[in-house]
């Protein structure tokens, strides 16, 4: 049980996908300019990278190890995932046109979120188990949900601060970011505790 | 036309600013006092490297920034920024270590941000935690206890100046790393009440020594609270927080986690319980909002120094509550005055 809980801990909080990994950089700094657009993202990408990652467990075990296909990994995962996020728009569309509306856009943009990718192969390096993998993915998901809207947050705010000029924008977006994976610093360790 | 960009408070009269930035430097005074009596004076030595340090800073970013000296360089706000760096920081840490720290707090943390009042985040403990994380050896080294005793003071500046070695008077553990590593090594076979009564480095209640200091700053920080200048919302949330986590660990197993008194007042607890997350700057506005950041970050601190593998947790905690901020200060917003809240 505890690991298990270590293993969320560890994805959440302590190997960031964003700040630790630097994966899925492109959302984080292109989804995060408002709050609302952060949820919308952090949303969507929550339930396809937890779909992912069970998907691609499946493929990699029942059709391309035993076929020895392993070579076609990184292919084949690529094309789950954009499968996935299509299958999902199309059923979100016809059923629940409310949830289309707030995930709009998002749905479609995390095909090329490298995350996505990311994970799956990352549970396959570490050799994860089914459930291992999807407490990963979910881990992974959530960590990358808090620290997008903390992110959108905290521009927010800096919108209205009297940033020096050679400073606006990106770059001091990149400070923030850079300052904030270093209070997630403080994590280290925490997923390691006997 | 009207100046929507200056924070409120910044549009009344400086000198206000200026008063308030220097209580907060008196009511550090009794822990400074505090600490002379354990280490020595070379704290002062310290404090100065880091008061030079911040307005040196502080004179060169107003010029690149083109805004007026005379007015930010003598509001005292660089000056508490110094003086908690100088205070967080090993007594003995290199000089360099010092100036690096609170360049790195005066330049990206606060002027880059737009300076006095629009920093997200506590320039102080910025500078703590990047530290800590660059130059983990470094930023542990704490003196051993009686090391006054053995060192002259000029022995202790060539110490902190970088011309003698830094020998192993240097290797004193404090009381929660003893405790940690202790617990670490033992395997179960040392319990918390044994190690507290045998060991040389834990006091009455704290650390030995160290628990006077640490009662400066309850001290200087309840003398604050009488003169109104923070509100008794954060620190208490602080404290709650702590206290409620190590109590509850304490009852579960006091063999093995020590009493939420000895976590009080050891470490950055109180310290930051009153002069750092009590800052009005990168802390929450609303009352409900300044007990959800304290609580938060007092359960934090309290992880991150017993389960994590820092030393102590009070920098982490309080910069991870400070990215908080924008969302606990939107959903805390008290009613609007003459309307009902919607049910």
């Amino acid at each position: 049980m505890t690991h298990y809980l270590f293993i969320i801990v560890g994805a959440v909080l302590v190997n960031n996908v964003v700040l630790v990994k630097i994966l899925g950089l492109c959302p984080f700094t292109g989804v995060s300019k408002k709050l609302e657009t952060a949820f919308g993202m952090g949303a969507a990408t929550t339930f396809v990278l937890t779909v992912a990652t069970g998907a691609s467990y499946i493929i990699d075990h029942y059709l391309l190890m035993p076929f020895g296909l392993e070579y076609l990994r990184t292919l084949s995962f690529i094309v789950t995932i954009a499968a996935i996020v299509q299958l999902t728009e199309m059923v979100i569309q016809k059923t629940s046109p409310l949830l289309h509306q707030v995930l709009g856009i998002y749905l479609p943009l995390i095909t090329t979120n490298c995350a996505v990718l990311g994970v799956p192969l990352l549970n396959v390096a570490n050799r994860n188990d089914f459930v291992e993998s999807l407490l990963f993915g979910a881990g992974s998901a959530v960590g990358f949900s808090l620290v997008l809207v903390l992110f959108a947050g905290i521009r927010e705010r800096i919108e209205g601060a009297d940033v020096p000029t050679y400073f606006r924008g990106t770059a001091i977006a990149m400070v923030t970011a850079g300052l904030m994976s270093l209070a997630f610093m403080g994590f280290a360790g925490l997923d390691k505790y006997q | 036309m009207t100046d929507f960009t200056t924070p409120p408070y910044l549009l009344l009269e400086r000198s206000s600013v200026r008063r308030v930035m220097l209580q907060v430097l008196a009511a550090l005074l009794p822990g400074i006092a505090a600490y002379v009596w354990l280490i020595g004076p070379i704290i002062l030595v310290q404090l100065a490297i880091a008061t030079l340090a911040a307005l040196a800073g502080e004179a060169l970013m107003l010029g690149v920034r083109r805004q007026p000296r005379g007015l930010f360089l003598t509001d005292g706000s660089a000056i508490v920024t110094a003086w908690l760096i100088a205070l967080a920081f090993p007594p003995m840490a290199p000089w360099w270590l010092i100036v690096v720290g609170t360049l790195f707090a005066i330049v990206v943390a606060k002027h880059l941000y737009g300076g006095l009042g629009q920093n997200p985040f506590n320039p102080a403990m910025v500078a703590f935690a990047a530290c800590i994380v660059s130059f983990p050896a470094l930023m542990s080294q704490w003196p051993a206890l009686g090391l006054t005793l053995t060192l002259t003071l000029s022995e202790q500046l060539q110490i902190i100046a970088g011309l003698a070695s830094r020998v192993d008077v240097m290797s004193g553990a404090t009381p929660l790393d003893a405790l940690k590593t202790a617990l670490k090594l033992g395997d179960g076979e040392l319990d918390v009440p044994t190690l507290l009564a045998t060991q040389e480095v834990f006091g009455h209640f704290a650390g030995r020594g160290w628990e006077w200091v640490t009662s400066g700053y309850l001290l200087g920080g309840l003398w604050l609270w009488q003169r109104r200048i923070i509100a008794w919302h954060a620190p208490l949330g602080f404290i709650a927080g702590l206290s409620l986590l190590a109590g509850v660990l304490w009852l579960w197993q006091p063999q093995q986690f020590a009493s939420p008194l000895f976590h009080l007042f050891s470490g950055g607890t109180l310290l930051g319980a009153f002069f750092i997350v009590t800052d009005p700057v990168s802390g929450c506005t609303t009352p409900k909002g300044k007990l959800i950041f304290g609580f938060s970050a007092g359960l934090l601190a309290y992880t991150i120094r017993v389960f994590g593998g820092y030393p102590d947790g009070v920098a982490f905690a309080v910069l991870l509550l400070n990215l908080c901020v924008p969302l606990i200060d939107m959903y805390s917003q008290p009613p609007i005055f003459g309307l009902k809240n919607e049910k």
